[in-house]
């Protein structure tokens, strides 16, 4: 019931936000906060309440569950549920999605109440991606979610924003498109093999195919995935969704969006398709860290601040693809991590860009220079989080960093190493960025505002998870780690009885 | 003719009876609201006799029409969808000051012809139902009297005329080769004795007659300038009715299960279906002209829909039937904002019309967005679930080389729907000009419609159930099994019946 709730509660508050807007331009604000900050409260609940022990048996892992039936012709059920991997997800939505309204507080000024709609929509459509375990439930929050998204592109963009927000939904669309054919062809050779129509996971996970069909089916679902994730061929929506995007827009995209790539790819790829998977990882891992290097070198060679920050996502999330495909239970957690850490590290340094925009309405980063001594708060928290992003020890992103590799060693040596490069190639932009942002000579002599309390406010709880992904993370690890040795056994058992089905 | 027959004929004399009191109407009092009570009355009981008439059904009445469950599903959506037209059509008739009480004559008139194809099992009747709506279009088409919509009457005219003379001599084919015009005694003399030399070019040249309606390419060219130039009620009913009745009868006299057997055809309508899909699409990026696009998107939709056709299969009927629910649906509603928006002078058709729409009058442009959203495939709307009949329609048909141009074909169609909804948010500040205030009954209808599209999008269960209990030609069609039908393209195997 509770995850029905998470979904509604957006919903209307988005209807409701949209309505009040004609009266007020505080309350669609207020009324956002409170819906998303009333979800927070709700997973962290499920969180702390839920046992999580039970997942490490044979028996369930979901620690929330509902099921219903809801389309009955195509045997389509209104099927929710969540695990570890799940909840941490949604605990990172609903986080960050209080920080977007936070952060957006004084920057959207216009349309506010469609814009509050928007950003619930969003948000109720992301933890549907999260939280469907029926596939066409799961595609129809993934098609969902792309629409506010477009709007808040279109609407609250930058100079470019018309182009950004039409080739974002390009990309996503013709790739959510090939999923839909995917799903679909799994769903007839599933009622072919069992003669039961169902896009229920649990059911699909097992369906025998023979090798083509696996191998194809799975690439519908990888390209869908890729392209949000971004993998490094299909990626080039993404700098300019993000830097055209308003900030809470950015923050959502590369703390959310990409994440739902990610999960596609641990959740459904590698349990449906486990050998498809197998055949495809020589692929994955050139894919990765070619992401890996060509996002850090892109990211260097960038002046416009949200580019930059855009193109450090496509390395970190390079760093994510190599750890899920090196699957083993040390490249998971990384993964995990990583995904966790890039969304809460990149997030702030969009938030950051975010109020330096407002502040001084440019991003370029030639016009720039000195700004510790104009903004020290800013500058200061710029540079920690600069920090997280290269992947400094004691902070998130190293750990998740850190045991990708770890993970990644014991599948090829030699990705490893180039991938290793990548973390120092991220010291380069990093502090390139952090040196001709706050420090050098204040060329155009700007003087403005250090950050308020209430952006003092956003940057806080960032910083202090960070630092506490970084020293203690075992909460962390613990709680998907049930979820991950779930996903892993799913794909070992039907992995091997494929395999008889072909030795046959 | 018993009684129970001309009882079982009730819809179709309400609806022909209608007109004739409007004509008496008019000449005694011209009175637009009151025709077009008297229409909504009218096509309101022919609504309810449909439910009258139910228990009668299956029936053949006379060789020329078979009011079974099939006919009736589709006059029930055909009249739901002719009242949104005519309750749209008053408002805007409303700012013209001619003669605009005929209109409503002519609209009940076509909607008789279209009735009477859903319901047609004769090629007769069939030719009939055709002709019925065609002339009435022709002048509906023209009704606005300014040039544009003279032309595209003019130009209707003579295209459908020609596609008319097509499809005679088709018909005529089949009969010098079958030597009967009944659909069911057809498909058994099919079968058994029969010259493909006359039987295959006859029923090429019935699909070019019914492409030309459909607009499917290549017959399609005279769909943008008809949608742009006639009126805006008349372009949605041209859109919906006209071209539902059209493909119902279409796979009521070419469907069944076994289509994807016979080569030839299967190839006429793949080169149809994937022409449409491309071209509608393709051809929509380079306009500027709203209805147009549509024109251009209608085009594309057919495509879509024929791709179910040829898929065969148990879902096939089901998935076209709903897809065309749907589609009725969805462009109702953007032709009826077309036609809300327009003003006596001219139909609000251009980009212009709709910049920053949206911060101007948000109810119609949310509409708006809705149906655009619907046509392109987003989900929650109904246009997405008919995309999803479709594509799964396809899958289990495992014409995969289909499905995935249509999956290619439509993310090129979003990017024009997306050009629309970029124009209708466009805009930089927030310009208050006054509200004008929504013409009641337009906006209502157009609420209702999009109402339609997101309960049947989120929840389509009772339509679905509506559409599966009508699962309807197994009732027209004589069922000949597939595996007869195909040795006409084989030799007979020895100790067949045959």
């Amino acid at each position: 019931m509770m995850l029905i709730w998470l979904i509604v509660i957006p919903l209307v508050a988005g209807i409701l936000a949209w309505l009040t807007a004609r009266w007020s331009t505080e309350a669609p604000r207020w009324i956002s906060l409170a819906a998303v900050a009333l979800n927070l409260l709700l997973t962290l609940a499920v969180w702390i309440g839920g046992d999580n022990t039970v997942g490490s048996g044979t028996t369930t892992v979901w620690l929330a569950e509902v099921d219903a039936p809801w389309i009955p012709r195509f045997g389509i059920h209104f099927h929710l549920a969540v695990d570890g991997l799940s909840l941490l997800m949604l605990v990172l939505t609903f986080f960050l999605g209080i920080m977007s309204v936070l952060c957006s507080w004084t920057e959207i000024r216009e349309r506010i109440g469609f814009f509050h709609f928007n950003l619930l929509w969003m948000l109720a459509g992301i933890a549907g991606v999260f939280v469907a375990l029926d596939l066409f439930l799961f595609y129809f929050a993934w098609e969902l979610m792309l629409i506010p998204m477009y709007f808040l592109i279109a609407i609250w963009g930058h100079e470019n924003r018309i182009y950004a927000a039409i080739k974002f939904m390009l990309f996503t669309q013709l790739s959510g498109l090939l999923m839909l054919i995917a799903i679909l062809a799994l769903y007839f050779l599933h009622y072919q093999a069992t003669g039961m129509y169902t896009f229920q996971y649990g059911e699909l996970l097992g369906t025998p195919l023979s090798e083509r069909a696996e191998w194809w089916i799975m690439l519908g679902f990888i390209i869908a995935f890729a392209v949000k994730l971004p993998a490094v061929p299909l990626h080039s929506w993404l700098p300019d969704a993000h830097s055209e995007a308003s900030t809470a827009g950015s923050v959502i995209l590369a703390g959310l969006l990409l994440k739902t790539g990610a999960y596609g790819l641990l959740r459904f790829v590698v349990p449906l398709f486990p050998n498809g998977a197998r055949w495809f990882t020589p692929v994955a891992l050139v894919l990765a860290v070619t992401g890996i290097i060509y996002g850090a070198v892109m990211a260097f060679a960038q002046t416009d601040l949200k580019r930059l920050v855009a193109y450090t996502s496509v390395s970190h999330m390079g760093f994510v693809l190599l750890g899920i495909f090196s699957w083993n239970p040390l490249g998971l957690q990384g993964a995990v991590m990583s995904m966790i850490c890039h969304g809460l590290s990149t997030g702030s340094l969009f938030i950051l860009v975010g109020a330096l925009q407002e502040r001084i309405h440019t991003r370029d980063m030639d016009r720039m220079g000195g700004f510790w001594t104009t903004a020290p708060r800013l500058s200061g928290a710029a540079l920690f989080f600069a920090l997280a992003s290269l992947g400094l020890p004691g902070l998130g992103d190293f750990v998740g960093e850190f045991l990708v590799l770890l993970g990644s060693y014991q599948v090829n040596v030699g990705m490893t190493v180039v991938a290793a490069f990548g973390t120092l190639a991220s010291t380069f932009y990093a502090l390139r960025m952090v040196q001709r942002v706050c420090h050098g000579e204040n060329i155009q002599h700007w003087q403005f505002s250090d950050l308020s309390p209430r952006e003092a406010l956003i940057v806080a709880p960032m910083i202090v998870a960070l630092l506490w992904l970084g020293m203690y993370p075992q909460p962390v690890l613990n709680t998907f780690a049930p979820a991950m040795q779930n996903l892993q056994r799913q794909a070992n058992l039907h992995a091997m009885a494929r395999q008889n089905l072909v030795n046959e | 003719m018993t009684r129970a027959d001309c009882f079982t004929l009730l819809p179709l004399m309400l609806i022909a009876g209608t007109p004739l009191v409007l004509i008496l109407v008019i000449a005694f009092m011209r009175n637009h609201a009151l025709t077009v009570a008297l229409t909504v009355a009218g096509l309101v009981a022919a609504l309810i006799s449909l439910w009258a008439v139910a228990p009668y059904i299956p029936r053949q009445v006379t060789p020329l029409l078979s009011m079974d469950r099939y006919a009736v599903f589709y006059m029930g959506v055909m009249i739901v969808s002719v009242i949104a037209v005519a309750i749209l059509a008053y408002p805007y008739f409303e700012k013209h000051r001619w003669h605009r009480e005929e209109l409503y004559v002519l609209l009940l008139i076509a909607v008789l012809g279209c009735t009477v194809l859903v319901a047609s099992s004769h090629l007769v009747s069939f030719f009939l139902g055709l002709e019925i709506l065609s002339v009435s279009l022709y002048a509906m088409i023209g009704y606005s009297k300014n040039r544009k919509s003279l032309e595209a009457g003019i130009k209707y005219l003579v295209l459908a005329a020609a596609s008319s003379s097509f499809l005679l001599f088709g018909m005529a084919l089949i009969y010098a080769d079958l030597g009967t015009m009944e659909l069911a005694r057809m498909a058994e003399t099919a079968t058994a004795t029969s010259t493909p030399a006359l039987l295959l070019p006859g029923i090429v040249l019935i699909i070019t007659g019914i492409g030309f309606k459909l607009g499917v390419v290549p017959f399609h060219l005279w769909t943008p300038d008809v949608y742009e130039g006639a009126p805006a009620p008349v372009t949605a009913f041209l859109a919906t009715v006209s071209k539902t009745a059209t493909f119902a009868v279409l796979l009521r006299f070419l469907y069944h299960p076994g289509v994807q057997d016979y080569r030839t055809l299967f190839l006429v309508f793949v080169i149809i279906a994937v022409g449409s899909m491309i071209a509608g699409n393709v051809l929509a990026l380079l306009q500027t002209n709203v209805k147009r696009i549509l024109a251009y998107s209608s085009i594309a939709h057919f495509g879509y829909m024929l791709v179910a056709f040829l898929a065969g299969g148990n879902v096939a009927i089901e998935a076209v039937t709903f897809y065309l629910v749907a589609y009725s649906v969805t462009t109702l509603g953007a032709f009826g904002v077309v036609s809300v928006l327009s003003d006596s002078s001219r139909d609000a058709d251009t980009l212009d019309d709709y910049r920053g729409l949206f911060w101007r009058r948000p109810v119609i442009a949310g509409i708006f967005t809705l149906m655009l959203l619907s046509l392109a495939g987003i989900p929650a709307t109904m246009g997405f679930l008919a995309k999803f009949y479709v594509l799964a329609a396809g899958a289990s048909a495992a014409k995969w080389s289909l499905v995935i141009i249509l999956g290619m074909t439509s993310t090129i169609g979003l990017f024009y729907y997306l050009r629309i909804l970029v124009v209708l948010y466009a805009g930089s500040s927030e310009r208050e000009t006054p509200a004008q205030p929504l013409v009641p009954v337009g906006g209502f209808v157009l609420a209702v419609l999009a109402a339609l599209l997101i309960w049947f999008g989120i929840y389509p269960a009772p339509l679905q159930d509506i559409i599966r209990k009508n699962d309807m030609l197994s009732v027209s069609v004589s069922p000949v099994p597939a595996s007869e039908r195909l040795s006409r393209h084989q030799l007979q195997p020895p100790g067949s019946k045959l």
